[in-house]
This record gives structure tokens, C-alpha cells and sequence, in this order.
């Protein structure tokens, strides 16, 4: 069977599916109707915030286990889980509060005012007009690439950062509609999940990677321990099998329904989905990369920083939808 | 005795969902109002900085006597404006007669030199942007508001304690489309 294809953003589904995978578009029948998003605001909100629980209680699980058999290991028995989840909490309460001052200084973002960039101040003010949302922190990446996040642990507390090339190379109204997106995405709370996604994630596997190199180097030095050969290669097995599972959590951590909803929601804001179109054409086009995005950081981004990556790969795994697909589903509303 | 159980059951739950409906068309009431009282400061906002605009381009446009005489006009009877609907009308004139005036400012190489009119342009088109979000936002509050009013059984409650219906802040088909200055 061959897959079907959606007629409203051209993505391509699998054959046994009734409704787009990515729009949510039935695929038999007529196209263009039906509702394309089903999750209200609230549902959007809620289900951030659950998923922001789940994240922090995988946390604690995946260091507590980590503990366990490093306090084994170490012959100090459970004081290792205890440590482990003493970091655990920390390292959780630190990514809350401290989690937008670390992913702003990993991208390098510098905070600007009213004074030196009047035009992007004036947009985001706009658009806090628009979603009814409190003016966040604005920050500009100096860099020709073409990119945006936001970021923060809640409307309150949010920043807006993008690059200097998308000042450069965007009209006023696309970069309305860029702004929008970033609003959206402060109103939705998707901010606060990614932003714990990326600074969590990040702290365990930098944790991996020092006791993994740990446990290499002291098991030279100490040969003669007898018993630990077992539990080093359960540990080691554990961190194999941790490590993708926590790639794809930053993959979903912002899925692609969420981005389009938040073109959506960009949409309804401006009433001009065609200026975020146009926007999304221009930065699909760029070729310029983003140096300061990392792994951890990719998802916030408006558009995938790393698109060599996602060209090849499938788009399954991409933090993204296509550019294009994107852009045909705002051209359709 | 299980009789007097289920009265009081069901006048409790009754109490309850009176009080529940009643701070709901509240709270709903006071969005619209702070949704209004955001136009209002976006209004004076821009109020402000005509003057300004056109004390700045008057010299550059000295035979566009007509068109900044007409800003000026509809400035001042915006400003005196009365209610919901007259205030939509005065500040549709007035964005229509700013319209005008960014467009034949268009003609005027010279302006787009001078950086103070920039700033104030900017300045002038993002206090336009945020009246229509702000109009828009509020618009959107009073649908809500309305609808709630309207539905059965909010209404019988509405009713009860002189919840009225608000009036949108209506804008002519025309005048939908923002004013678009793009000087690059």
C-alpha cells in the first residue's frame, strides 16, 4: 500500500491512518474540513504541566537507580541514593528557577531595551497586547543565522530571544508573526517543559559521562576488587540504554503538533498567517547555521537548528514538521 | 428524614453552582473591563504622540496643510469621544486620516532621512498595531462575556443580577487592515 499523503500539508502517513499524523486533516474524503487542532488552551497548559511533573519524576527515578548501584559499587550502600536524590531535587529546583539564565547564556543571548532595539521591543509589546500576556525579557543572538526561541518557567517569568539576521532579513509583519510563535508558546507553557527537558536532560548525561569515565579509570587502578565486574557492566548497560531514551525525550519534549499549534495560535493573534508563512520561508531558505544551539537546546527553536540532521533522517524523529508543511497549513487557514 | 437529606443535598448544590456562575460572570465582567481600559491607554498613548508627528513633518509638508489639519481634527474629537460606539467611530476616523497622511508622507524622500520622524513613525505604526490587538482582545472578551450572558442557564443568573451584554468595538470591513508603513 502506497502512504497517503495529506491533502492539506502534504505530509506523508502512513497507510492505515484515518486522519493526518500531523495536521490531524482526515486523509479519505474531502479535504480542508474538520478542526486541525483538537486541544483547546487549557488542555495545551494542563498538559504541560503534567508532562512537567512526569519529567522531574523520571529525574528522580533514573538518579536514584544511578545511586543505588554507584553506592554498591562504592561499598557505601544506600548513602548513594541518598546523595543521588539530594542532587536530584537540587538540580530539579535549579533548572526551574535557574533554567532561563542558563539556556539564554548557552545561546549567548544578549538582553536589549527600548533604547537600542525600539522596533523588537514594540513587536513583543504587540503581541503581549494580543495573547494578554506580561511583557517578557527580550534578548537579540548576535548572528546572521535565522532563528527564535522563548524560554522561562511561566508567562511571568518568560524570555523572548531572537537573532540579529531575523531582524535583518524579516519585514515588520513577519517578524510579528515570529514573535507571535515565541508568544504562543509562553502562553501554552511549552516553555517551561522544554526549558526543564533541556537543562535536566543535559545535567544526566554530563552525569553519565563523568561516573562512566569514572568507573573506566578506577577499575584500572583497583583490579583486584572482586564482585564489582557485574555491577559495573549493569551500570554501564543502564547508561547504554538511558542515553537514546533520553534523546528521543528531547525530541518529543516539544513535539510537532505543538509547534504547529503554535502557528496556529500565532495566527489567531496577528490575524495574519500569511506573514508567518512568508517568515517561515525566508528562515527555511537560510543557509547560515546557528552556532550557539545545542542538543539540549535544539527544540526551543522556532525552526530546527540543525537541518542537515533532519533532512536526512526521518522526519519521525525530528523535532520539527517540515518547514514546508508548515507553511502550506498556514497558507490553507 | 432521607426526604430532608436530599432537599438539603440539592439546595446546597444549588447554592453552590448560584455562587460558582455568579463569580464566573464577575470575573468575566472585570476582563472586559481591564480589556477596555488596555484600548484606553493605547488611545491616549497615541493621542500623545500625534502632535509630536506632526509638529516634526509640518516643515518637510507644507502644501499637505489638508491632510495634517484633518489628523489634528480627528485627534481632538476622538479625544472628547463619548460610550463604546462613538469612541469606535471618532479613533476609525482618526486611523483613516493617519492613513492618508502616512501615505503621502511616502512622497517625501526627504523624511525618510530624518531619523526623529523614523522613530516617531515606528513608534506611531506599533501604537496602531496595539489599539487593533487591544480592540481585538477585547472584542474577543466581550464574545465570551456575551455568549456566557446568553447560554442557558447562565442567563437566568445574569438576569437576576443585571448582567447587560457589552458592546463590541465594531470595525467597518474597510478599515480591518492595519496601517501599513513599510519604509524599507
Amino acid at each position: 500500500m502506497a502512504a497517503k499523503i495529506c491533502p492539506r500539508c502534504g505530509f506523508y502517513n502512513s497507510p492505515l491512518r484515518k486522519d493526518c499524523s500531523l495536521c490531524s486533516t482526515p486523509l479519505d474524503g474531502e479535504a480542508g474540513s474538520g478542526v486541525p487542532f483538537k486541544m483547546s488552551f487549557y488542555d495545551v497548559r494542563s498538559s504541560n504541566n503534567r508532562s512537567s511533573v512526569i519529567l522531574v519524576f523520571f529525574l528522580l527515578i533514573v538518579l536514584g537507580v544511578l545511586g543505588y548501584f554507584a553506592g554498591e559499587y562504592f561499598g557505601v550502600g544506600y548513602f548513594g541514593v541518598g546523595l543521588a536524590l539530594l542532587f536530584a531535587v537540587i538540580s530539579s529546583l535549579g533548572a526551574y528557577y535557574g533554567g532561563k539564565q542558563i539556556v539564554l547564556s548557552i545561546s549567548g543571548a544578549r538582553r536589549v531595551t527600548a533604547e537600542n532595539e525600539p522596533q523588537l521591543v514594540n513587536i513583543v509589546e504587540e503581541m503581549c497586547i494580543a495573547s494578554g500576556n506580561p511583557v517578557p525579557e527580550i534578548y537579540v543572538i548576535e548572528t546572521d543565522a535565522l532563528n527564535a526561541f522563548a524560554t522561562g518557567r511561566d508567562p511571568k517569568h518568560a524570555a523572548v530571544a531572537v537573532t540579529r539576521g531575523l531582524m535583518t532579513n524579516l519585514n515588520r509583519e513577519e517578524l510579528t508573526g515570529v514573535v507571535a510563535h515565541e508568544m504562543s508558546h509562553v502562553s501554552h507553557l511549552d516553555i517551561k517543559f522544554a526549558m526543564l527537558v533541556g537543562v535536566l536532560v543535559g545535567t544526566i548525561v554530563m552525569i553519565s559521562d563523568i561516573v562512566t569515565r569514572w568507573m573506566f579509570f578506577s577499575r584500572r587502578r583497583d583490579k583486584q576488587k572482586g564482585g564489582g565486574g557485574i555491577i559495573i557492566l549493569a551500570l554501564v548497560l543502564i547508561l547504554a540504554i538511558i542515553a537514546p531514551i533520553l534523546a528521543k525525550l528531547i525530541q518529543m519534549a516539544v513535539s510537532r503538533k505543538r509547534e504547529l499549534m503554535a502557528d496556529a495560535r500565532a495566527a489567531e493573534y496577528t490575524r495574519n498567517p500569511e506573514a508567518l508563512a512568508s517568515a517561515l520561508e525566508k528562515i527555511g531558505a537560510s543557509s547560515v547555521k546557528l552556532q550557539t544551539a545545542t542538543r539540549a537546546t535544539q527544540h526551543m527553536y522556532i525552526n530546527n537548528p540543525f537541518k542537515d540532521f533532519s533532512k536526512k533522517s526521518s522526519s519521525l524523529f525530528s523535532t520539527h514538521p517540515p518547514i514546508e508543511a508548515r507553511i502550506k497549513i498556514l497558507r490553507s487557514m | 428524614m432521607v426526604a430532608i437529606i436530599i432537599i438539603v443535598a440539592l439546595i446546597f448544590f444549588i447554592a453552590l453552582w448560584l455562587i460558582s456562575t455568579y463569580n464566573s460572570l464577575v470575573k468575566h465582567r472585570n476582563y472586559v473591563r481591564n480589556a477596555w481600559s488596555q484600548i484606553d491607554v493605547q488611545l491616549k498613548r497615541r493621542y500623545d504622540l500625534i502632535p509630536n508627528l506632526v509638529e516634526t513633518v509640518k516643515d518637510y509638508m507644507s502644501y499637505e496643510k489638508d491632510t495634517l489639519e484633518a489628523v489634528i481634527k480627528a485627534r481632538n474629537f476622538a479625544m472628547n469621544a463619548q460610550g463604546v460606539k462613538q469612541q469606535a467611530e471618532a479613533e476609525n476616523a482618526l486611523s483613516g486620516t493617519l492613513k492618508s497622511l502616512f501615505a503621502v508622507m511616502e512622497n517625501y524622500p526627504q523624511l525618510k532621512a530624518n531619523e526623529n520622524v523614523m522613530k516617531l513613525q515606528e513608534e506611531l505604526t506599533s501604537t496602531e498595531n496595539r489599539i487593533s490587538y487591544s480592540r481585538q482582545f477585547y472584542n474577543d472578551s466581550v464574545m465570551q462575556y456575551n455568549t456566557m450572558i446568553e447560554t442557558f442557564p447562565t442567563n437566568i443568573i445574569a438576569g437576576m443580577f443585571n448582567f447587560r451584554i457589552m458592546d463590541f468595538f465594531a470595525i467597518p470591513e474597510a478599515e480591518r487592515q492595519n496601517v501599513k508603513v513599510d519604509l524599507r
